[in-house]
């Protein structure tokens, strides 16, 4: 499963006709030889996942491409589906060099939205962390996503060293970091449970991380959803953070969700409520009540209630 | 400017003229001129280079609130069900409007953000404006961003001050000298008032930011008036500023029966048209242009030149300074004053030797009484003669008798919406008299007092009616030590009817100077902006 598979890629690629299937049916030496019996094959280095080499998207002539794409089309599809209400980009005022931009997912408009909305100098040189069983699953999706988003392979299924160690050496080369904790995209209108990659990032790094909320994306296009829904969006940037002298990265992954939940709140209230609640920690949660499937639907209210894709009002909203 | 330039500023530069020296730039309203001075003769102020900006002005911000001069820090002066008013600098601070985020944003902010921690409920906003305009929406989300606004505008509690307002002014007693002293109704019931403050020049800040920005004019006048701008010397220097030592006995009052205060002062460096970008060759010395500044020059003259005036002023008006924060003080009013000042004088003084027969002045398209708006007569007569002379410690740059020559365009046109008392004092009083204590005496009462002016004053957007009576006081201590004014390059009516000359080319103005000072005079050009303040020995 995959970004090609949900899109529809696999389907269409099996109906096409494959220029190798001819070589395929031929003997050594047009198609590769068998491995003799009682022989260990080499082990091939992985091109797909995390061992997907993405150092060519950091290229000048890909960065070019990236930004045409950026600035162009993305924008415009952006601006038609999301319209977006973009706040707090001043708070990065006083703030050079690399960044950790840490945003709650629902959607895959997510990136989209936020390269298009994150402001110079950071915006044209940022990798996305991007799911390496998801995005980087084909070397075709992978070099989409690397070319299209600056995507970088991250591994969320289990601890690795080698997509921490790649996000680390490019944050200390300059590259700032697109990075959402949740690990993926809300399953059900809820935020999840933030990890704590990002706050390792900026304890190894020691670059501030900026929290980022994203409000009205899941509307427009949820997970399990193929067509957009157009709507608005709303994009929120958060005061910078940083570690406190010896701050481990679970506590300051906390921190992070914290702030997010009350940028929630000030996305959809105004600053200094937020700000009282903040203060008095009442700001919510963003993971929602840890109750049964159906009230923690009903307790997202509103529009965002029903996950069926019908345009038409239902009741009780008729 | 050069990085290393930038590491470390130079100081204020006092040139004299020498057959080598380049044309020197005036600015000239919506435009430039470049002008050669008479070479032996002539010398030329530059202003310092700016200082270096705070690294980290957020956490300046906050230790100045922890650590405050004086005072207790400013979470322990909050409490809830506590009434909390803040007051900040309206649109005439920063000149021109500084980029965002404003300071004002960044300090109210943080005091919001102690406040919330505090539980504090009952918070209101003011724009601290006297007798100005009312600032816009627009203009108050530049000022404070888009979250303060968002947070206490809808709901009434952030506005523009209201010195006409009936039920919304107190007195609050009289001074030693009888000067009444009043106050906005709310500031005054707080249990708590907190200014904010953009100290751009030494002017500003200390006790005349409560006993002017939140008063009215029956508290103004006695400050605001011939009497005391002929004994300044100057209103830019506070230890011999008749206006100050009248706020200061008006913050006395307001000390004993007002409000507890806590003053936040700020000041900002000289980075007015930014180190690079199309206006950073006017913060440069003309033999340090490169190719590429000359360049840009050639091209914004030539441009601004093929343009009509109004499209000019909004090109202009576009230009968001990029300032940066050289200190913040906080605090009680007095020692957090006398720390901005000096943090302010720091950037500005230049010590220059002796004073000069002829001074000439570039005047640019912005004062503080035309943000977003136009540069009437009288305010080319204010900015030239009321706040350029002015900019001076110890002594006036020009001699008794001596000679301003002013450049700019000085067209003869009103904002109507902004200005409109403006208008008739131009065109029906300054016909009669541009005595500015005639004036007071026979016609300030009448202007400060017209229904109509205080409708479009509480209304719109319009300046109190009194206010082009004291822009023209602004300009009496230049007007009683002159022997003449002339105005190069202005509308030849206009120049007139204000009592002054008008000259079609800075070579005119010296010669009809000459008339006054005789023949040779020394002349010295004040190159600013960006800011200077002369220190005149």
């Amino acid at each position: 499963m995959g970004i090609a598979h949900d899109l529809g890629l696999v389907r269409i690629r099996s109906r096409l006709p494959s220029p190798t299937r001819a070589l395929r049916a031929r003997s050594f030496p047009l198609r590769a030889p068998t491995v003799p019996g009682g022989v260990e094959p080499l082990e091939a280095p992985a091109r797909t996942g995390t061992g997907f080499d993405t150092d060519w998207s950091r290229r000048w002539a890909a960065r070019m491409c990236r930004a045409a794409i950026v600035e162009g089309p993305m924008r415009a599809m952006v601006q038609v589906l999301a319209s977006p209400h973009r706040t707090g980009a001043d708070r990065l005022a006083d703030l050079d060099g690399a960044i950790i931009f840490a945003s709650n997912h629902h959607s895959h408009l997510d990136t989209s939205l936020l390269l298009t909305s994150i402001p110079e100098p950071w915006r044209h040189k940022i990798v996305v962390g991007a799911a390496s069983d998801y995005f980087f699953g084909n070397r075709v999706a992978g070099a989409t996503a690397a070319l299209m988003m600056g995507a970088i392979p991250i591994e969320r299924s289990r601890v690795g060293r080698r997509s921490a160690d790649l996000a680390a050496g490019l944050i200390d080369d300059g590259w700032s970091l697109l990075i959402y904790p949740e690990g993926g995209r809300s399953p059900d209108g809820w935020g999840q449970p933030f990890r704590g990659g990002a706050a390792y990032l900026s304890v190894r790094c020691g670059v501030p991380v900026v929290p980022v909320h994203l409000g009205g994306t899941g509307a427009i296009m949820r997970k399990g959803r193929t067509m957009p829904r157009p709507g608005e969006a709303s994009v929120t940037f958060g005061a910078p953070l940083r570690p406190e002298p010896g701050e481990r990265a679970p506590r300051f992954a906390v921190r992070i969700e914290e702030a997010v939940t009350a940028l929630a709140d000030e996305a959809s209230t105004d600053w200094y409520s937020a700000r009282r609640r903040a203060h008095a920690s009442a700001s919510g949660t963003l993971t929602g009540p840890q109750v049964g499937v159906w009230r923690r639907q009903w307790a997202l209210g509103g529009p965002r209630r029903s996950l069926s894709s019908s345009r038409s009002p239902r009741w009780p909203d008729l | 400017m050069a990085v290393e330039h930038r590491k470390a500023p130079r100081p204020g530069l006092v040139m004299d003229v020498d057959r080598s020296t380049p044309p020197i730039l005036f600015h000239h309203g919506e435009g430039f001129r470049l002008e050669r001075l008479p070479p032996g003769r002539s010398r030329i102020i530059y202003p310092a280079e700016p200082l270096a900006g705070l690294s980290d002005p957020e956490e300046a911000i906050r230790d100045a609130l922890l650590n405050p001069l004086d005072s207790d820090p400013l979470p322990s002066l909050l409490r809830p069900g506590m009434k909390l008013t803040i007051a900040f600098d309206d649109i005439s601070l920063p000149l021109p409007p500084m980029r965002r985020p404003d300071i004002r944003q960044r300090v109210i902010e943080q005091v919001l953000d102690m406040a919330a921690a505090a539980g504090v409920d009952d918070v209101h906003l003011i724009a601290a404006l006297a007798l100005h305009r009312r600032m816009t929406d627009d203009e108050l989300r530049h000022a404070l961003g888009e979250r303060v606004f968002d947070a206490f505008a809808p709901q009434g509690a952030l506005y523009n001050h209201d010195a006409e307002d009936p039920d919304g002014m107190v007195e609050l007693g009289r001074t030693d000298h009888d000067e009444l002293v009043t106050m906005n109704r709310r500031a005054a019931e707080s249990d708590l008032l907190v200014y904010v403050n953009i100290n751009l020049v030494a002017m500003d800040g200390g006790w005349k930011s409560t006993a002017t920005g939140l008063a009215d004019y029956r508290s103004l006048r006695h400050h605001h008036n011939v009497g005391t701008m002929q004994n300044s010397r100057s209103f830019m220097d506070r230890p011999r500023s008749e206006l100050h030592h009248s706020n200061w006995r008006q913050g006395a009052v307001i000390k004993a029966n007002g409000p507890p205060i806590f003053q936040i002062e700020t000041t900002v460096n000289n980075n007015t048209f930014g180190y690079d970008g199309p206006l950073a060759v006017l913060q440069k010395r003309e033999w340090e242009w490169s190719a590429r500044d000359r360049a840009t020059f050639m091209a914004m003259h030539a441009g601004l030149k093929a343009m009509p005036p109004a499209a000019c002023r909004g090109v202009f008006n576009q230009w968001l300074a990029p300032y940066e924060m050289t200190s913040v003080q906080a605090g009680a009013v007095e020692p957090v004053h006398e720390s901005t000042t000096a943090n302010v004088l720091a950037q500005h003084l230049v010590p220059v030797q002796g004073q000069t027969d002829v001074l000439t002045m570039g005047l640019p398209y912005i004062c503080p009484y035309n943000v977003n708006s136009v540069m009437n007569p009288i305010l080319v007569m204010c900015l030239g003669l009321g706040y350029f002379f002015n900019l001076y410690r110890g002594q006036p740059l020009v001699r008794e008798g001596g000679v301003v020559i002013m450049s700019h365009p000085t067209r003869w046109e009103f904002h109507p919406v902004h200005h409109p008392s403006y208008i008739d004092f131009f065109e029906q009083l300054l016909a009669e008299t541009t005595d500015p204590a005639e004036l007071e005496a026979k016609y300030e009462a009448q202007f400060a007092t017209d229904e109509w002016y205080v409708h479009l004053y509480r209304t719109s957007y319009a300046y109190h009616g009194v206010h082009p009576f004291y822009m023209w006081y602004w300009g009496a201590h230049a007007l009683q030590w002159l022997g003449r004014v002339i105005v190069v390059g202005g509308d030849p009516k206009a120049v007139r009817r204000m009592g002054f000359q008008p000259a079609s080319t800075l070579s005119d103005a010296l010669e009809m100077a000459s008339d006054v000072v005789g023949p040779s005079p020394t002349i010295t050009h004040v190159h600013n902006p960006p800011i200077l303040m002369a220190d005149v020995e």
